[in-house]
């Protein structure tokens, strides 16, 4: 008993220590394609190739003073950090990384754990993402704050619909929520084959719910200075920082489970398949940064409600209609 | 299944653990030397004027409403989804009847334009709410 | 071990909805209420109803509570005086409100039988599931979930209505 929880207590360490380094070296990455995509070379001073930036990066942060300013609600505006974080961290509990792997003589699952809802839980951790960023530009007391605030949140919820939306003909599919076994049923065809439209859907739909570029208008910097965060500083600001890049890997990791066949993979080991294909995404994601510029808001309030919610409607009876017809497997 | 709860449990913990150990030791690192001007609400470098705290437009509003409805219906999709294959062309049936009653209310909302961010200002009564949102 | 997370559950639970009512600042009141309905989902999943309590996060929290931070921002309620309990009548009027609830607790409770009482029979396999729930809403109560659209675009159209006369 006392040697599974130690097993169990190490997997869990090792997982998040390779999340958060991550996250970390992410924005190093994405530092440095930008850099080249704008014809710069990015960060190159801290480290060879500026590698240690994101260290140097973390040990400044750490060591710089934290401000409240009086007028902010003091109690929320503590809070509303953590509110970011702690969800986007949790969200990456129910992901496959792989199969199985032996330890100790015993079969484990590569992952922290496998829930029979585990998209749903994924779904309601980054519903309560709209917190943080609500409370953290209320509890500010700062127009800019409030007014970046109230939009981010508009923004999340409006796309929040579609994204449910786009998931399901994933689960129409499957027929679960069961992320392993949603991977195990693209083995042989992964669901972007039969589900192209679907995965576009998503791709949009979550790059609002996680303000990328063309959607990131919670920091549009020109009208909004930076939004819900302004007011923060220190480790307060890093939170939010890091809330961003780990819903981004996230957001990139569940792309690769719902559509693009998870850990399935020749040759190579289920792992390094997964981690390819997330760091692919995530390419992406930067790449589409690197190039596209920014959506006015009513513009961003169109596309969600007239363009993509129908469409993932459309997508979804489309997909259930042939379902149906061809008699489904079960 | 129980086992992987305590799994996730445990998960939480180690996170919320990790969060206070580098939010302590950020206490410890940081200097601590706060003046008013620095303290001051951030308006780019004027004296600020008036709370932040004001009543703003009901556009929010009328969209978080539209947003619970259609987040309800996406929760009766779910277990549709799931249970889809089993019972076949019925459950279609079924949820176009759920779905056709529902995009009644989207088409009610998109002619009303509840859903149009910028709308033409139709007289004053359009401009005091404006005047509200900023 | 299932039992003492389920009380320790419940008291997380009162407490915090005790917090929703005695909270002077609205926005705190409506944490509170989150927090309440975190505990009621983790509750229903030491139960074995994994589905309700997910839903229950995406749904109360994801989105009524999102709805509801909304109001108290849109109305500025946040600084606004807090509601004082005054007038014989109206604490007359609480006393009665209270002792009612607490009749119809006791009412309940002796109804089923205090914790322990009986014991539990075991789950039936796959309870809870999507799968379960989506089998028994979709095969045996169709008529109510057809109802519930009908609900949900009258809930829609009256409470945009009442929303746009002049708050």
């Amino acid at each position: 008993m006392s040697q599974t929880v130690v097993v169990d207590i190490v997997r869990i360490a090792v997982i998040l220590g390779m999340f958060l380094g991550c996250v970390a070296y992410l924005v190093w990455v994405e530092r440095k394609l930008l850099g080249h995509i704008q014809i710069r070379v990015g960060p190159k001073r801290v480290g060879p190739y500026g590698l240690l930036q994101p260290i140097a990066d973390f040990v400044k942060l750490v060591s710089k003073e934290d401000l409240t300013p009086p007028n902010a609600h003091r109690a929320l505006f503590r809070l509303a950090p953590a509110i970011a974080l702690v969800p986007a961290i949790l969200s990456i509990a129910v992901i496959p990384f792989g199969g199985t792997i032996r330890v100790l003589g015993r079969e484990m699952p590569i992952g922290i754990a496998d829930i029979n809802v585990g998209l749903l839980y994924v779904f309601a951790m980054s519903s309560m993402g709209v917190f943080g960023i609500a409370l953290a530009g209320w509890s500010s007391n700062n127009k800019y704050s409030l007014m970046g605030g109230l939009r981010s949140s508009a923004q999340l919820i409006s796309y929040e619909v579609s994204l449910g939306l786009s998931v399901l003909g994933v689960v129409l599919l499957a027929g679960t929520f069961s992320l392993r076994e949603i991977v195990a049923a693209q083995h042989p065809i992964p669901f972007v084959a039969l589900q192209p439209v679907g995965f576009l859907l998503f791709l949009m739909a979550s790059s609002a719910e996680i303000a990328r570029i063309p959607f990131d208008l919670p920091e549009a910097e020109t009208e909004l200075v930076a939004g819900f965060h302004t007011e923060y500083s220190s480790m307060k600001f890093a939170m939010f920082f890091v809330a961003e890049y780990a819903n981004l890997v996230t957001v990139s990791a569940m792309a690769v489970t719902l559509f693009l066949g998870g850990w399935n993979g020749p040759f190579l080991p289920g792992p390094i398949w997964f981690a390819l294909k997330t760091a692919a995404m995530l390419f992406l994601f930067i790449w589409v940064r690197g190039t596209l510029p920014r959506y006015r808001y009513d513009q961003l309030m169109r596309f969600g409600w007239k363009f993509l919610l129908p469409v993932a409607l459309l997508n979804l009876l489309v997909t259930a209609l042939i379902v149906a017809l061809s008699g489904g497997e079960g | 299944m129980q086992y992987d709860l305590v799994a996730v449990l445990v998960f939480m913990v180690v996170g919320v653990a990790l969060l206070a150990f580098i939010l302590a030791l950020s206490r410890l690192l940081q200097p601590r030397d706060p003046n008013p001007a620095k303290l001051t609400t951030y308006e780019c470098g004027e004296q600020p004027v008036g709370p932040a705290w004001i009543q703003f437009n009901i556009r929010f509003y009328v969209m978080a409403l539209v947003f619970v409805i259609f987040d309800v219906e996406v929760v009766f999709l779910f277990p549709w989804a799931v249970v889809f294959q089993k019972l076949g062309l019925f459950a279609f049936v079924e949820m176009m009847v759920f779905l056709g009653i529902l995009l009644v209310g989207l088409a009610y909302v998109w002619r009303n334009g509840d859903i149009e961010w910028v709308k033409p200002l139709p007289g004053p009564a359009a401009l005091e709410d404006e005047k509200g949102a900023r | 071990m299932n039992q003492i997370g389920f009380v320790l559950l419940s008291v997380l639970a009162v407490g915090s909805a005790l917090s929703v009512i005695l909270q002077r600042n609205p926005v705190m009141s409506a944490l509170s209420l989150v927090v309440t309905i975190f505990s009621l989902a983790l509750a229903f999943l030491s139960l074995g109803s994994s589905f309700v309590a997910v839903v229950q996060v995406i749904v109360y929290a994801g989105a009524v509570m999102v709805l509801f931070v909304f109001v108290i921002m849109l109305l500025d309620l946040g600084r606004r005086e807090p509601f004082k309990l005054t007038g014989v009548g109206r604490k007359i009027l609480g006393i009665a409100a209270v002792a009612a609830f607490l009749f119809q607790i006791s009412a309940s409770l002796s109804a089923v039988g205090v914790m322990g009482a009986r014991p539990p029979e075991p789950l039936p396999p796959g309870y809870g599931t999507a799968l379960a729930i989506g089998r028994s809403v979709f095969t045996d109560y169709v008529y109510p979930f057809e109802a519930a659209s009908v609900l949900l675009l009258a809930a829609m159209v009256g409470a945009l209505i009442l929303a746009k006369r002049r708050i």
